[in-house]
């Protein structure tokens, strides 16, 4: 029975390698995802989603169903679609979400209608992913990214989190915030596109965002975050791709749902700003 | 010191907010390890003219002259409200990434300079305080984490943008005593204040600002009614100019 449920899916190797690239974006997202948190930029995540898609339809019409184009093409527009958004945030004085909302939704009517014209490509498993797509080169491409996002990050750490902290005083120190910023957007981009084969464009922030949300009800610290949101996000993995085998739904839908799950239970029974701790608080209070 | 102070010099400073002006015409200087007050109503340009020294806000005629003083010799202290609380990080890190200013954003942050972290924190009366995270503090508390991060820098030049103005009276007074040891070093500081009981009991000299500079030298000469009465009316004049562009 448990073996059935559990360890049996992971006997095919459609579903190890799925697992494999699941895990190397575990890895590699969720601690990005927790920069965006703290740096109020999760909407960007919402423009980042649909915004890799036209690239990745454009890559698709000039590639054919070439992986490496396909992704060069997401690369492309994520970048572009990141810098445009911080253009407007800067331009709009911090009144940027109706023009994110219309960022998002010109990026996915076009990259539907580019998708739409090209026969033999599967809108379904540009958006929501496919397990079965995962094959080695798609493999190679998420470890690839996650080798090249965790180090950065590494690098980048301290300037990262002096910019989010205290811009202020990182300009006044004559350190550059705005390169760092730029190198954090760029490795952004990379984990999204990287994922969006298993998971698909629509639901590969999910992986990110999700478990980075989740964390702060699980950690006090920004290492503990990173930590619990790793953690949280390989949980869903194998979670999501469980739920995918058996229920016979796609793999980013699945993955996405699990990290949902797992962000519903840390608001309510975490150890941290949960709503349990909030209300075990207050009837000390009056107790 | 990792710089001695230099005189700071301005020659016709001119700064502007759009083509709205913030401080026109200043001429003068920072002496080298001077302690000055810069005091004026609100929109008087005191806080432009901090962030001008910092090499934040670009002169938009005439110059500021350093004396070959580097960004990294220069430590300004703006008003809290800046910084993000809910950032999940210690007051420990907080201090200790002061060397970042110094150290730039790759040289280790190591043993040496922890210790140097912890004794700021100690100096500020925060010491229990390293592990905390900077959530919870009090306005109080929070500034006086923010003074340890300034010691850290070492810097030859400290300015300060109204560093007392949501603080209790016992972590001003020992903050100022701080701040008046730091001075005994040898650094040059200049601070915004409101407070003109703690301009005349604690600054020798006052640059009183009404956008205008109205007079600049010692406290007790500047601090007359006569100048405060003037300041108040170019405030006015300056405000119904910018109402009237």
């Amino acid at each position: 029975m448990i073996h059935d449920l559990f360890l049996a899916p992971f006997e095919l190797g459609f579903m190890r390698r799925a697992l494999a690239g699941c895990i190397a974006l575990s890895l590699a997202g969720p601690p990005l995802g927790v920069f965006l948190v703290l740096r109020r930029m999760a909407l960007m995540s919402d423009v980042l989603q649909h915004g890799i898609l036209p690239g990745i339809a454009a890559g698709a019409v000039l590639g054919g169903l070439s992986l490496w184009v396909m992704g060069a093409g997401g690369l492309a527009a994520g970048l572009a679609v990141a810098l445009l958004a911080g253009w407007l945030a800067r331009a709009s004085g911090g009144r940027e979400d109706s023009q994110f909302a219309g960022v998002y939704l010109v990026a996915l009517a076009l990259g539907v209608a580019l998708i739409s014209a090209q026969r033999g490509v599967d809108l379904t498993h540009l958006l929501f992913g496919s397990v079965l797509a995962v094959d080695d080169a798609t493999l190679l491409g998420m470890a690839g990214a996650a080798s090249v996002a965790l180090p950065a990050l590494a690098v980048i750490w301290r300037p990262l989190i002096l910019e989010s902290l205290d811009p202020g005083f990182m300009a006044a120190a004559g350190l550059r915030g705005g390169a760092w910023h730029l190198a954090f957007l760029a490795l952004v981009v990379l984990c999204v596109v990287s994922g969006f084969v298993a998971l698909g464009t629509l639901m590969s922030v999910g992986l990110m965002m999700l478990p980075a949300v989740a964390a702060r009800h699980f950690a006090a610290t920004l290492a503990g975050q990173v930590r619990a949101a790793v953690a949280l996000a390989l949980a869903a993995s194998v979670l999501g791709l469980l739920l995918s085998y058996h229920a016979d739904v796609p793999a980013g839908p699945a993955i996405v749902l699990s990290a949902g799950g797992l962000w519903v239970m840390g608001l309510l029974a975490g150890p941290r700003e949960s709503l349990l701790r909030r209300h075990a608080i207050g009837w000390r209070a009056i107790g | 010191m990792s710089a001695p102070a230099r005189p700071i010099q301005f020659d016709g400073l001119t700064l502007r907010h759009g083509r709205q002006p913030a401080v026109l015409g200043l001429t003068g200087c920072l002496a080298a390890g001077s302690l000055t007050a810069i005091i004026g109503p609100n929109g008087a340009g005191k806080t432009t003219l901090l962030r001008a020294i910092a090499g934040l806000h670009k002169p938009a005629e005439g110059r500021i002259d350093r004396g070959g003083l580097l960004p990294r010799d220069i430590a300004l202290l703006p008003q809290a409200s800046a910084l993000d609380r809910r950032f999940p990080i210690t007051c420990l890190d907080v201090v200790a990434l002061g060397h970042a200013a110094r150290l730039g954003a790759f040289r280790a942050i190591g043993r040496p300079e922890i210790a140097a972290a912890t004794a700021a924190l100690a100096a500020v009366g925060m010491a229990d305080a390293a592990a905390r995270p900077i959530g919870s503090l009090s306005a109080g508390q929070f500034q006086r984490v923010l003074f340890a991060r300034m010691m850290v820098q070492d810097a030859a030049v400290l300015l300060l943008d109204e560093p007392f103005s949501a603080v209790d009276t016992r972590t001003t007074e020992e903050l100022i005593r701080l701040l008046q040891r730091l001075h005994a070093e040898g650094r040059t500081v200049a601070a915004v204040l409101h407070d003109l009981d703690l301009v005349r009991q604690a600054f020798p000299q006052t640059l009183l600002l009404a956008c205008e500079p109205i007079a600049w030298g010692a406290t007790a000469s500047v601090l007359t009614e006569a100048n405060r009465q003037r300041a108040r009316l170019a405030a006015e004049a300056w405000d119904e100019r910018r109402a009237a562009a």
